[in-house]
């Protein structure tokens, strides 16, 4: 049992391995649960903690009312972010808090499958889920089953449509969706679609009950949250953190520079802070009045001598280049918004057009895919635009800061396979 | 086709991952539908009322003749109306 109001709560026992099944039942107390996983649910007001932040009642609640018998819940650890490493450290510590979770919902909502979907790309992850799943299917032959997926990493891959369309045995790419929130299909099964965090939580939720899961956070967003911090770190950390901790504290238990140039929050999709926002409560209640999110829990510090601008054109670029290709205005939009960037970041006469022109793009843009991927960029551009802006103007003028000149780079961007694939016709 | 509706109101809109920028909606629906720099279209997402005859003739005309057959108008039933 953990007491309430202590850390850690989801990464409770880490040692080097991953916690064994008898392990997880002694670090978090045998098999008791509460009597009424539903209501305890409704109770805690847990937010999705996939990116989105939707409240995973409801989206309960729009399963459960579903009729058919094949239902599925779809456990996603697909990590598509480059800068996230929450979903590899928390299977890789408790999988059995995620497999358990996965397996309340699976009886809130009727479901008789589990999908279990981790990147192939990361060999270890797969190992250890695997590891997990074949121990709870030797102790117990009963309850729903579980299934490990290893669908190819891709930044949209992702994507619970995406994920979804995978698992129906198509191509792993985001599906257009007339009505949303809508609900997804594997066969003719509706498919609950959770992050890993998520489920975890939902885990400690029908053990401990909502009372204890509400002891932490605060009462918009109530428990605790995995943060991944990169960036202008000693190395890249993973913290489990109470939710509306400032941004400040969190940043110095990660040993991070605590004086950043910008903080780039909730991951490549998200949205720059100049560090008047660092004493801001890093929730999504206080977050969401300044019109920010936390997102998929990505805080990414960036050093003082870096140029703001450089980084983001290499996210941008990388961003247009993991686009799926499927609507025109992705397509061909978001190379053009790379393109544009860089005319910025050159300078001169051109960069003022480009300026102009970037805006505009941005804006005939907007929410015109029929997932969200190109809206996360443009949201990242304008962010950009607006917490450089006096670097933009130096840029602008010609002189471009240091930061730009210097081949130092602090965003991890994986490199592009093919570049001369970037503008696709 | 041939009752004109005289409450409620419509919006037209794309499939994206359909659509392959032919252009045609914006020939037909010009009053509506207009194409961005690289062909694919951007509609306006103000809702038109029922009773605009013109606007929802032309409209038709652009489900009707895309080639991909991407487009779909939309119903927006009054909140008052049953």
């Amino acid at each position: 049992m953990i007491p309430p109001r202590t850390l850690p709560r989801l990464f409770a026992g880490a040692g080097e391995r991953p916690n064994s099944l008898t392990q997880h039942l002694d670090i978090f107390g045998g098999n008791s649960r509460v009597e009424d996983p539903y209501a305890e649910l409704q109770g805690s007001g847990l937010l999705g903690r996939g990116g989105a932040g939707f409240p995973t009642a409801k989206k309960v609640e729009l399963l459960r009312t579903q009729r058919g018998h094949h239902k599925f819940v779809v456990v996603n650890a697909m990590e598509g972010e480059p800068a996230a490493h929450k979903d590899f450290r928390l299977l890789s510590t408790n999988p059995h808090l995620v497999l358990e979770g996965a397996e309340v919902l699976a009886r809130l909502i009727g479901a008789d499958r589990i999908a279990i979907c981790v990147a192939r790309d990361n060999p270890t992850l797969v190992n250890h889920v695997e590891r997990a799943v074949h121990e709870r299917a030797r102790q117990n032959s009963r309850g729903p089953a579980i299934d490990l997926h290893t669908p190819p990493w891709r930044y949209i891959a992702g994507e619970e449509s995406a994920l979804v369309n995978w698992l129906d045995g198509r191509e792993s790419l985001p599906q257009f969706r007339r009505h949303k929130p809508s609900i997804l299909h594997i066969g003719r099964g509706a498919a609950l679609v959770d992050n890993a965090e998520t489920c975890a939580n939902v885990a400690l939720i029908a053990r401990y009950g909502a009372q204890w899961f509400r002891s932490l956070g605060t009462s918009g967003h109530p428990g605790s949250t995995v943060v991944s911090i990169t960036g202008a770190v000693v190395q890249p950390t993973v913290l489990e953190v109470n939710v509306g901790t400032t941004l400040r504290a969190i940043l110095e238990s990660a040993r991070a520079d605590t004086s950043p140039q910008a903080v780039l929050l909730g991951g490549y999709g998200g949205l720059w802070v100049g560090p008047e926002m660092l004493d801001a409560p890093y929730a999504n209640d206080a977050l969401g009045q300044a019109g920010l999110s936390i997102g998929a829990g990505i805080v990414v510090a960036l050093p003082r001598q870096a140029c703001g601008l450089v980084e983001s054109h290499r996210v941008v670029r990388w961003m247009a280049h993991e686009s799926a290709r499927q609507c025109g205005p992705c397509a061909f939009g978001l190379p053009a918004i790379a393109d544009d960037l860089a005319h910025v970041i050159r300078g001169g006469r051109d960069g003022v057009s480009a300026r102009t022109r970037l805006e505009e793009r941005c804006a005939s843009v907007e929410g015109r895919g029929a997932c969200r991927h190109p809206d996360g960029v443009i949201r990242f551009v304008r962010s950009a635009l607006a917490v450089f802006s006096a670097d933009l103007d130096h840029h602008l003028a010609g002189a471009p800061c240091a930061g730009a000149r210097d081949r130092q780079r602090y965003l991890a961007v994986p490199s592009l396979e093919k570049e001369e694939e970037l503008v696709w016709e | 086709m041939g009752v004109i509706r005289r409450h409620g109101q419509f919006v037209i809109r794309v499939n994206p991952i359909l659509c392959d920028g032919f252009g045609h909606c914006a020939e037909l629906a010009p009053e509506i539908i207009h194409l961005d720099e690289w062909g694919y279209p951007v509609i306006d997402p103000e809702p038109i009322p029922l009773a605009d005859v013109g606007a929802l003739t032309s409209a038709r005309y652009a489900e009707r003749g895309c080639p991909r057959q991407a487009l779909f108008i939309e119903r927006i039933p009054e909140p008052g109306a049953r």
